[in-house]
């Protein structure tokens, strides 16, 4: 029987707002520990929580972004349960009345286009942290690391609109580069500012009913999210064809074993009592605030790429790895813009020099002035190779350096002409050979002549001249 | 009023003979010092004596005020605070084990405010443990007394507060009002206690118990003393999400308005309960006499959701109050059981010690309430009740400008009379409860005394930041029924 694996994943991303969802702490990561913390995010007796203007608005652009309706009036929830790395023993929440409702993303996999739904965009705010090692008084103890409380999140949840692991993966991605788009996440993985759960199942081919899913967690990274689906998957398969049935539970990845483990089943579900937080009012969202939110989305990945190919003539591929951040793509726009000549070129030279670009360490003009001296023949591809490096490490601008270091490259037909005279006048026998019809010589003249400039003529124009006068 | 003593003084008085420079704080603060220095033994009103920093705080008053500043309206004056709001560094029982030894690291908003004002800090008076209780005796701390009547209770949960003031030991103290806890004690112990509109007094740093219903108050000795008071602790506050932005009127203003033409409503089913005393109906009845005297007009309205009042009442408040609570687990402050093996003994024993009865069957009846099956047929019922609730007070406000209606059934019960029966004792505040639910504001002032001695208080309850027209319809059976404040504290 052959199965179709359903995948929905539900994203955590941290939004980069200075302070908190509810108090006005601090968000910065690697602070020491409970250093970024306050009455109102320790949960002290008294406190209230006010809601964080900015937080919402990062919320609304993500909304836009993704095609969802941002609703008028949505409503916290408190969600109740018992934990030490959450001081007030309730996780303030949106749950029946999110923010967002019903949007899209479009992934690309296969060269094909596919359209993923987006249930719900709601805000939340995170728990602490523990840490389960030392002593403490004299016994073993956990220490709670309030930093991480209150720290507002955004969760995305898409519907289960995925059919493979690798759609999962191409879905992430891309709604990364989304996020990261807006600068409403900075999209860190590893200090666990966009996390990923993943709702799984299978079903036999052709079947409309959803089978029995599965809930992934732990999983930091896109190559652990696709491993421990295609693991998921299979072990779901297997478990079916064995006559056996999955049952509905929440399994942990462990990326060192390449296993996912049972957690908790079902009806050890907690209830989590949720109700309205009576603290917060409703949030009213008003259509001004919308529309003026709207103005200050930027173009988006997809948009991006289809323009880029349009627009520079570059393949999809380069435009899509151009397109994967949104610095680079404003870099390659802007050094094209300097300097037109062959877009393709400037491609290659900005995802080449990737790391420098987004380091911020390099200018368009640079890149620009490589791409034209190149292709005017200037300069040769090793000397403009070694330019960039020496702007990157000296400063100085690309053109002083080229000319400082005297890389220049001889492209005057005229000037070679008497480099060309010599190596022939030098070489008879060789001149006579060629002449009679042993035509690969031409290689040996070019490489005399380059020889003789150090380097510095630029070989096309060489052949042409030493065709010239052989002729 | 010559050889009235220092510690009856009104608080408007005493602030005026201050700054008059009649007297110095320090010798005002130290009169009612020593005033709860002889009868805190037997009232038990405090929780939290602050003699040397009320002495303190008395010093640098008069200091300030020899160099040419004021710090406020009640410059140099004790005031007292019911131990459920925050106190930075003073220590915050909210009359609760699981609280004994908390020191909050920072200050209420209306802590700041009376300080700010001026007012010294005399201590923290004692109260219902998490404020749930109509009598004062749910507190870890024992039982505060009525000063009318030892062997009585003050009412609650605001009973440290009410017995304080009554019993002059501070010129005035806010309190807060989640189902009639400031208005009920007030009536108990013959003082006038205010439970402002739902949003104008800001919350921040009030021991939460039901969120949407909980708003602090004061209780003082007078109408034009509470009135005063509530103007310098009501206003916005940034703080609190649910406090409203709108200007605090001038209240004390409102006490001497006249009443002419004021169209008082009686909620006829306030007055057919089996549970009203007949002496507290005459008291009332005296009361709107009084009104009517004045010129006001008696129409009658009708609440017809009164009865769903009281159950509505206890599935939002102990809803609220399980999330509420659920803080005090033992990991950051407070109490912590000792010797527990693991993470979920360690917070079920510290709960199990920490908290009282009557909390614990607050905190199971609100987990039900919002558990997963019953949120629907409970909670969310409950919220639809108290739609229809504010509703009825909606249409009663377009017929009259204040309702009248006794504040509690019955004057003070004794001590240990009610403990073994909650449900008779959530019927003390039956009259109380609708208010809050509702959001509205309310008030009650004396209007008399029982054949035992006790005292009997109207209720008066207004549209919502009408707090205006609760003041001048108080005020006018202050005047018309003179009645003693300073109890006389007899056993």
């Amino acid at each position: 029987m052959a199965f179709e694996t359903v995948i929905g994943l539900e994203v955590h991303a941290q939004l980069s707002t200075r302070s908190k969802i509810f108090c006005a702490c601090s968000t910065a990561f690697g602070a020491s520990p409970n250093e970024n913390t306050c009455p109102v995010c320790t949960g002290m007796p008294g406190v209230l929580p006010v809601l964080n203007r900015k937080a919402v608005e990062f919320t609304i652009r993500t909304a836009l972004a993704t095609s969802c309706a941002v609703q008028r009036r949505s409503v916290f929830a408190r969600k109740n349960y018992f934990y030490p790395d959450l001081p007030k023993a309730y996780q303030i929440s949106q749950y029946e009345l999110p923010i967002a409702l019903g949007g899209h993303i479009d992934i690309e996999v296969d060269g094909g286009t596919r359209r993923i739904g987006i249930t719900r965009i709601h805000m939340e705010e995170d728990a602490g942290k523990l840490i389960h090692e030392g002593e403490f008084a004299g016994a073993q103890a956990s220490l709670a690391d309030l930093n991480r409380c209150s720290v507002p999140l955004m969760e995305i949840v898409s519907e289960p609109d995925m059919r493979t692991p690798e759609e999962g993966g191409a879905y992430l991605r891309r709604l990364h580069d989304v996020l990261v788009y807006l600068g409403v996440c900075d999209g860190n993985m590893e200090e666990g500012s966009f996390r990923c759960d993943a709702n799984v199942s299978v079903r036999p081919v052709g079947r409309e009913a959803f089978g029995t899913k599965v809930e992934l967690k732990n999983m930091n990274s896109y190559r652990n999210v696709e491993k421990a689906l295609e693991y998921e998957v299979r072990r779901q398969v297997e478990l079916i064809e064995d006559g056996g049935e999955v049952v509905q539970e929440t399994r942990l990845w462990d990326a060192n074993a390449g296993v996912t483990v049972s957690m908790r089943r079902k009806e050890e579900a907690h209830d989590y009592r949720y109700f309205p937080d009576p603290d917060l009012l409703p949030l009213i969202v008003d259509d001004s605030w919308v529309e003026e939110l709207r103005g200050t989305i930027p173009e988006m990945p997809a948009e991006k790429i289809a323009r880029l190919e349009a627009q520079y003539g570059i393949p999809r591929y380069d435009a899509g790895i151009l397109a994967s951040t949104r610095a680079l793509a404003d870099f390659f726009e802007a050094s094209a813009a300097i300097y037109g000549g062959n877009p393709k070129t400037t491609a290659n030279e900005c995802v080449h020099w990737k790391d420098a670009v987004l380091a911020g360490t390099l200018s368009p003009e640079t890149i620009a002035h490589a791409v034209e001296d190149r292709e005017r023949g200037t300069i040769s591809a090793t000397a403009s190779k070694k330019l960039v490096e020496l702007v990157l490490s000296t400063g100085k601008p690309f053109r002083t350096l080229r000319d400082e270091q005297g890389l220049t490259q001889l492209s005057d037909a005229s000037a070679l002409d008497l480099l060309v005279d010599k190596v022939l006048a030098a070489s008879p026998k060789e001149v006579e050979a060629y002449r009679a019809g042993k035509e690969g010589l031409l290689s040996f003249f070019v490489g005399q002549v380059m020889k003789e400039s150090r380097g510095k003529a630029n070989p096309k124009v060489v052949r042409e001249v030493l065709k010239r006068k052989l002729g | 009023m010559a050889n009235v003593p220092v510690h009856e003084w009104t608080l408007l008085e005493a602030a005026r003979k201050v700054r008059e420079k009649e007297i110095s704080s320090r010798e005002l603060t130290g009169a009612i010092l020593a005033r709860i220095e002889a009868l805190d033994p037997i009232v038990h009103a405090y929780v939290t004596v602050l003699a040397e920093g009320a002495a303190a705080q008395a010093a640098a008053c008069d200091e300030e005020q020899a160099k040419g500043t004021l710090r406020g309206p009640f410059h140099g004056v004790p005031i007292g605070l019911k131990d459920i709001f925050c106190t930075r560094g003073v220590r915050t029982t909210c009359g609760s084990r699981i609280l004994r030894d908390f020191l909050p690291p920072y200050d209420a908003c209306v802590a700041e405010r009376i300080l700010a004002a001026g007012a010294v800090l005399t201590g923290k008076h004692n109260m219902d443990e998490f404020a749930m209780g109509s009598s004062t005796e749910t507190s870890f701390f024992g039982p505060t007394r009525n000063p009318w009547d030892v062997s009585r209770i003050p009412g609650g949960s605001s009973g440290g507060t009410a017995a304080a003031v009554a019993a002059a030991m501070c010129f005035a103290g806010v309190g807060t009002d989640t189902g009639g806890s400031i208005r009920q004690p007030a009536s108990l112990c013959g003082v006038v206690g205010v439970k402002p509109t739902y949003g104008r007094v800001s919350r921040y740093g009030m021991v939460a118990f039901a969120s949407s219903l909980d708003q602090g108050g004061p209780i003082a000795r007078t109408v034009a003393d509470a009135a005063a008071l509530l103007g310098v602790i009501a206003g916005y506050d940034r703080r609190d999400s649910t406090c409203v932005d709108i200007p605090v009127p001038d209240y004390l203003a409102a006490v001497e308005r006249p009443v002419k033409g004021l169209r008082v409503g009686l909620p006829k089913e306030y007055y057919e309960g089996e549970g009203l005393s007949p002496e507290v109906r005459a008291a009332v009845e005296k009361a709107l006499k009084a009104l009517t005297d004045q010129g006001a007009v008696v129409v009658e309205v009708s609440l017809p959701h009164t009865e769903y009042a009281l159950s509505t009442y206890y599935l939002i408040a102990p809803a609220e109050a399980s999330s509420n609570l659920a803080r005090y687990d033992g990991v950051r402050y407070g109490h912590r059981a000792e010797g527990a093996s693991g993470l979920i003994e360690m917070m079920s024993r510290t709960r199990a010690e920490g908290f009282g009865d009557e909390v614990k069957r607050r905190i199971m009846i609100g987990t039900y309430a919002l558990s997963a099956g019953y949120y629907d047929a409970y909670y969310g019922k409950a919220q639809k009740v108290r739609t229809l609730i504010r509703d009825d007070f909606t249409k009663a406000f377009e017929a009259a400008d204040v309702l009248l209606t006794p504040t509690a059934p019955t004057p003070a019960f004794r001590l240990g009379e009610k403990t073994g029966d909650p449900l008779t004792m959530y019927l003390s505040d039956i009259y109380t409860i609708p208010c809050n639910l509702a959001g509205i504001p309310g008030i009650s002032v004396p209007c008399g005394f029982s054949s035992e001695g006790l005292p009997i208080g109207a209720q008066l309850l207004s549209k919502p930041f009408r707090e205006e027209t609760l003041f001048t319809a108080a005020g006018a059976i202050e005047r018309a029924i003179p009645v003693r404040r300073v109890a006389p504290v007899r056993g």
